[in-house]
């Protein structure tokens, strides 16, 4: 396990570790993401009070899930290149941050849109919707950090302490729900004595997440691909991918 | 070797500090981050007399009463213990009926009545089809409490 993440630290290894795992990835994505719109616009059942309003949840849950989950992980990368300096970590942690802060938008728009008819308002500041905010604003402290410096070493440096600095809003955020009285509700499907949702909207709405993790990784992938060999440009690994045989579908 | 172990005794102690230093401050602003008060709040002077606050809980069942040529409403929000009589006039939201949390903004009047400016439907956690539903309503307290005001005179 240890060797294992050792070489995949190692740069020209993750290239082509991420380029063999990425096809994979992406034909699984699209699958679920097929079966799960539609299962969940078209199939699932109405619900008893919010009609067809409620579905906006299939993207809404999932998005808001992995706008935490895509926190947490550049937080652990950026601890793992402050802490051991793996250049793999730094490149991991640069490439969520859009990433992440496109989820946290997802989620607060599509929530938004929910609040409206739901509620009665487009917005609130109660502690759910406030915390998930300040997440968007790290996303983008530490997207603009991490471009501020010319040299990506220091810039990966000053912008992953920002990261793990944050990461202590991310059980804010989910147990805001809990701590305080706020108008968004409580959680449905991770609660104790199971999901409060029909197993029929259940389903599908556990397709979609599954779609979206593998949308991140998939996504994720791709970009510190891009970045990794912008970064290494001048390196004997890079210069060796372009002139020779194998190039084109190496870098399709 | 020994430049690692510091580093992450550093990053250990910043998580550390900044997650001591965010759990004393919300705890000292816990009142701050509430969004709303429960009746039983409110009932044991809680809430700020003399300025709007939140009021949240659920309505109570049969206490809609609705003005007949007007917006006005006026029901009970109760959280099973306590239960404070509000009044409102304007448009309600879609979710709003008997027994659904709410959360309304306005000022404690004379008399114990909340004066809303703001209705707010708050939904719960719980998700079924409309079969399922009916299928579980054992003891129906009348779900006939109308799908919104909209708008104006019957």
């Amino acid at each position: 396990m240890w060797i294992w993440l050792h070489r995949l630290g190692s740069p020209p290894y993750f290239y082509r570790f991420a380029g063999r795992l990425l096809p994979w990835l992406w034909t699984a994505c699209l699958i679920c993401l097929a079966v799960g719109l539609y299962w969940g616009l078209v199939v699932a059942p109405p619900d008893y009070q919010q009609g067809d309003s409620y579905r906006i949840m299939f993207i809404h849950v999932p998005s808001a899930w992995l706008s935490l989950l895509s926190y947490v992980l550049m937080a652990s990368f950026s601890a793992a290149a402050l802490i051991w300096r793996v250049k793999v970590a730094e490149v991991l942690a640069r490439s969520i941050a859009p990433l992440g802060a496109s989820f946290t938008f997802i989620a607060l728009v599509t929530g938004s849109l929910w609040g409206k008819p739901m509620w009665g308002a487009w917005w609130v500041w109660d502690a759910r919707l406030t915390s998930e905010l300040i997440l968007l604003f790290l996303y983008l402290g530490f997207i603009a950090l991490a471009s501020a410096y010319d040299d990506p070493r220091r810039a990966a440096r000053a912008a992953g302490l920002l990261a793990v600095v944050g990461v202590v809003n991310v059980p804010i955020i989910h147990f805001s729900v809990q701590w305080w009285n706020t108008l968004h509700q409580g959680s449905t499907v991770i609660k104790l004595g199971g999901p409060s949702i029909a197993l029929s909207m259940l389903l599908p709405l556990l397709i979609m997440v599954v779609a979206l993790h593998l949308y991140l990784f998939a996504a994720l992938l791709q970009r510190a691909r891009c970045e990794l060999i912008a970064r290494e440009r001048s390196s004997r690994w890079v210069n060796a991918l372009l002139p020779g045989r194998g190039v084109s579908d190496e870098l399709a | 070797m020994t430049p690692r172990r510091k580093r992450i005794v550093l990053v250990g102690l910043l998580l550390t500090g900044v997650a001591g230093a965010a759990a004393l401050a919300l705890t000292a602003f816990q009142q701050n981050l509430l969004y709303f008060f429960s009746p039983s709040q409110v009932a044991a002077g809680e809430a700020p007399p003399d300025y709007p606050f939140r009021l949240g809980g659920l309505v109570a069942a049969e206490t809609v009463e609705r003005e007949s040529g007007s917006l006005s409403v006026r029901f009970d929000v109760t959280d099973g213990s306590q239960t404070i009589p509000v009044t409102y006039t304007g448009v309600l939201p879609d979710l709003f009926r008997e027994g659904q949390g709410v959360v309304v903004h306005g000022q404690l009047g004379a008399g114990g009545i909340f004066h809303a400016d703001q209705v707010l439907a708050k939904h719960d956690e719980e998700y079924m089809p409309p079969e399922v539903k009916e299928a579980l309503q054992v003891s129906d307290n009348g779900a006939g409490a109308s799908r919104g005001p909209m708008g104006g005179a019957p």
